[in-house]
């Protein structure tokens, strides 16, 4: 029984004084119709989905099967070609050393972009240490991958090419059908991480020629804990397994299956696929109204990556003239991530703003506005009068902003040590 | 159907109220522990309140604890991360084990179905190379501890190192990791009153690095990447600290072993020719391994479902597969013996209503198959 007869859009309660959340792209709360299905899982059919002795195995293995429907139906593939995983990370170490290894006796080349997410260039630096060439495609100044340059990359050896769909950092959208097309006529797999794009854009495995495609609830207002990897069976994509012992998942990813949480994640889907459209839509009039509520009061700010190719819940700005640190401060009534070195837990600054060809300063003052669910018209008005007193206050406190106003061109500058 | 009786513990557990309203709770907030605003943070502190109620129940430091997907993942971790070049495991090891090191060396079982310590030393001593033995602190199929305190001694004595599998033993029988004297320590939540999808692999060195299965993201002390799975964790640390305190009230335990005591000795006055398998052994106090000679156990599996009454036979991972226990085979039981055991296992909401039930359906069984049963109640 799914819950979605219900008319009205959950709310989530805040409390008071809490900051307002905007950064749906880090993660998203799971839906309280997620978590209802969810419940009787945990405590009344507890059963383990590979018990084949009694009804408590045969009825969670049932809901497995059902989730993996769900799951199968939102990205247009069979349920049998989905294998639950503990989340995209999982999925992407599993597709890329699981083709790699797999095939390692005939290819030997990876093609991935600069800016993907970490989990996948991280694990293409590993197979470069096992003796993996690997080509790191740039990105244009808008954030997309240059077809042509994609096309030149694969050779005969190339035994998979992966493209994220939606970047984490700025939501531009990848353009999957043509990649798809391009890997299906070199003779390559097409894997793509799709953990922000599920839910948010339509997808379609046989139409966009995927391969293989990595999968997280968390993202889709599903649990933590659980994701999936699509893997094709016509013509079959075959992987060595990371994780052995057990043989659940046709081999492919040993381990008990977590019941609740495959079924949450299938819901999660079901709500997703049913509310995309109207949702866009209403995502799309929010982040309308936020881009235009900071630039009508803001000069000086730059839109990072393509607005057209980008899901509507996803912005990312750069701030002229203020100080990245001093920016997270100032809106620390909101809830969002930035570009900045010093406030994200890793100690680079944003490669993927870099590999744009952001300047350091401007990745610095960039923020990350994510927009989901539950974000509301009030919430967009609270940011909008947030950040532009924000940015006001810090750049009264520049001389930079002062030269800036005064029509001196800062780039030109060049600063003398003393 | 009346009341169904749920007797298959070791396969999987119902997640204990307390559990569940602490993960409820967690679920429904929007926190990354990888964010620095207030809902990271506070999903952050979540996952570090677990990691200490978890590191209590064994007696580790908490920054030793990478947590994981569940024991299979935290079996494979340890024996592919820890960078020793040989392998050791016994051979009744969980398939999660068996499976990730296929070029292990196998340490036999007596005819206990414990560890053969003889044998280890004579192995360990043929070979200097740096080696890792896995040994399970308890099995999942006839609940036999092994000797695992004494089996670390030999092993440090040859300067290898112990990975320990307490997927079946943490939060059923004291663990702790000091006494037993594991290198590494294997726990899964969903078996002790804790959700699926959560365990733990937990170094007694908590500076030692691994070589992560899953890259990308600096979770984890860069030994395993990916979003924490903060509702599960939360789960894991609260069924832990539950496990533990039941433990120290000594409560639960009694509870569960003197039912589980009681199975036993109905089970075997009731059918005088039935046989528990490590009777003689120290075992969990929850894990009964049943014989009912000359009838196969997949059969009384399927009469006891029919009945209401969930056991198993084996352990419940090879999906789909009724392949011969390999647990059994390793203590070199007869065939007869072997293929006619059925593994009952009990937990925190087993009533003294569900061993009747058990025994009922069971004697029933045995009677309709000829075998004598003692009217006696």
């Amino acid at each position: 029984m799914t819950a979605l007869g219900k008319t009205t859009r959950p709310s989530l309660p805040r409390a008071p004084g809490a900051p307002v959340y905007l950064d749906y792209q880090a993660t998203t709360p799971c839906d309280p119709r997620v978590v209802e299905v969810m419940l009787p899982w945990f405590t009344e059919k507890f059963g383990n989905p590979h018990s084949r002795n009694h009804r408590y195995g045969w009825e969670a293995e049932e809901a497995v099967e059902k989730a993996r429907e769900q799951i199968a139906d939102i990205i247009g593939a069979d349920a049998k070609e989905v294998i639950f995983t503990s989340g995209a990370t999982e999925s992407n170490n599993l597709a890329l050393k699981g083709v790699a290894h797999f095939y390692k006796d005939k290819k030997n080349h990876i093609v991935t972009v600069v800016t993907e997410h970490k989990c996948v260039l991280d694990t293409c630096r590993y197979l470069e240490q096992e003796g993996f060439s690997v080509t790191y495609l740039p990105v244009k100044t808008d954030g997309l991958v240059d077809l042509g340059e994609l096309e030149a990359a694969i050779t005969d050896k190339t035994a998979i090419v992966s493209v994220m769909a939606v970047n984490n950092e700025i939501g531009v959208i990848q353009p999957l059908a043509e990649i798809g097309a391009i890997c299906r006529k070199k003779g390559a797999f097409f894997h793509t991480d799709c953990a922000q794009a599920v839910g948010k854009i339509p997808l379609d495995v046989n139409a966009m020629n995927i391969d293989l495609m990595s999968i997280s609830a968390h993202k889709l207002y599903g649990p933590k804990g659980v994701g999936a990897l699509y893997v094709r069976r016509r013509p079959r994509v075959r992987l060595v397994p990371l994780i052995t012992g057990g043989g659940q998942e046709r081999g492919m990813r040993s381990g008990t299956l977590p019941t609740p949480l495959c079924v949450g994640f299938g819901e999660a889907c079901v709500i997703a696929k049913a509310e995309m459209g109207a949702e866009n839509e209403r995502l799309m009039g929010l982040r309308n109204r936020l881009l235009g509520g900071l630039k009508q009061r803001l000069p000086e700010i730059y839109v990072n990556g393509d607005l057209d190719h980008r899901i509507p819940g996803n912005l990312n700005i750069s701030f002229a003239f203020v100080e990245g640190e001093g920016l997270m401060m100032g809106v620390k009534e909101l809830a969002v991530s930035s570009g900045s070195a010093c406030t994200s837990a890793s100690l680079e600054p944003s490669y993927v703003l870099r590999a744009l060809g952001v300047d350091v300063e401007m990745a610095h003052t960039s923020l990350r506005l994510g927009l989901g669910r539950f974000t509301t018209d009030e919430d967009i008005e609270f940011a909008i009068d947030h950040i532009t007193q924000a940015v006001e206050h810090l750049r009264a406190m520049s001389p930079l902003w002062d030269m800036h106003l005064e029509g001196v061109d800062i780039k030109s500058i060049e600063w003398a040590e003393h | 159907m009346s009341r169904a009786v749920y007797l298959d513990y070791n396969s999987g557990a119902p997640v204990r109220p307390e559990v569940a309203a602490a993960m409820v709770e967690s679920l429904a907030e929007p926190g990354n522990p990888s964010s620095v605003h207030v809902y990271g943070r506070a999903a952050r502190a979540r996952v570090e309140t677990a990691r200490r109620q978890l590191a209590g129940l064994v007696g580790a430091d908490p920054a030793g604890i990478v947590f994981t997907s569940g024991g299979t993942e935290a079996n494979a971790l340890a024996l592919r991360g820890c960078g020793r070049s040989r392998l050791l495991v016994s051979s009744i090891e969980h398939p999660s084990i068996l499976d990730s090191a296929v070029e292990a060396e196998r340490v036999p079982v007596t005819r206990d179905g414990v560890v053969d310590l003889g044998a280890l030393d004579c192995l360990l001593a043929a070979n200097t190379r740096p080696a890792l033995v896995s040994l399970m602190l308890a099995n999942n199929e006839t609940g036999i501890v092994q000797p695992v305190a004494e089996a670390a001694r030999i092993i440090h004595a040859h300067g290898a190192w112990l990975h320990c599998d307490a997927a079946q033993a943490a939060g059923r029988i004291r663990v702790s990791l000091n006494e037993l004297g594991a290198d590494i320590l294997t726990v899964s939540a969903h078996k002790m009153g804790g959700p699926a999808g959560a365990g733990a692999l937990i170094l007694a060195e908590s500076g030692r690095t691994l070589a992560p299965i899953l890259l990308g993201g600096g979770q984890e002390r860069r030994r395993r990447a990916g979003t924490e799975n903060v509702a599960g964790i939360v789960g894991l640390g609260v069924a832990a600290q539950l496990a533990g305190d039941d433990l120290a009230a000594a409560d639960t335990t009694c509870g569960v072993r003197a039912l589980r005591d009681r199975l036993e000795r109905d089970a075997l006055r009731l059918v005088p020719d039935a046989a528990v398998i490590g009777a003689g052994a120290p075992r969990l106090p929850n894990t009964s391994c049943l014989v009912l000679p000359g009838v196969e156990g997949r059969t009384q599996v399927m009469a006891l479902d029919l009945a209401g009454v969930a056991v198993s036979a084996g352990s419940a991972c090879s999906s789909g597969k009724v392949a011969p226990s390999h647990v059994l085979a390793a203590m070199g039981l007869e065939e007869r013996v072997k293929g006619s055991a059925i593994r009952v296992s009990l937990g925190w909401s087993s009533r003294m209503e569900d061993v009747d039930a058990f025994l009922t359906a069971w004697a029933d069984l045995a009677r309709h198959k000829g075998l004598k049963v003692s009217e006696a109640a």
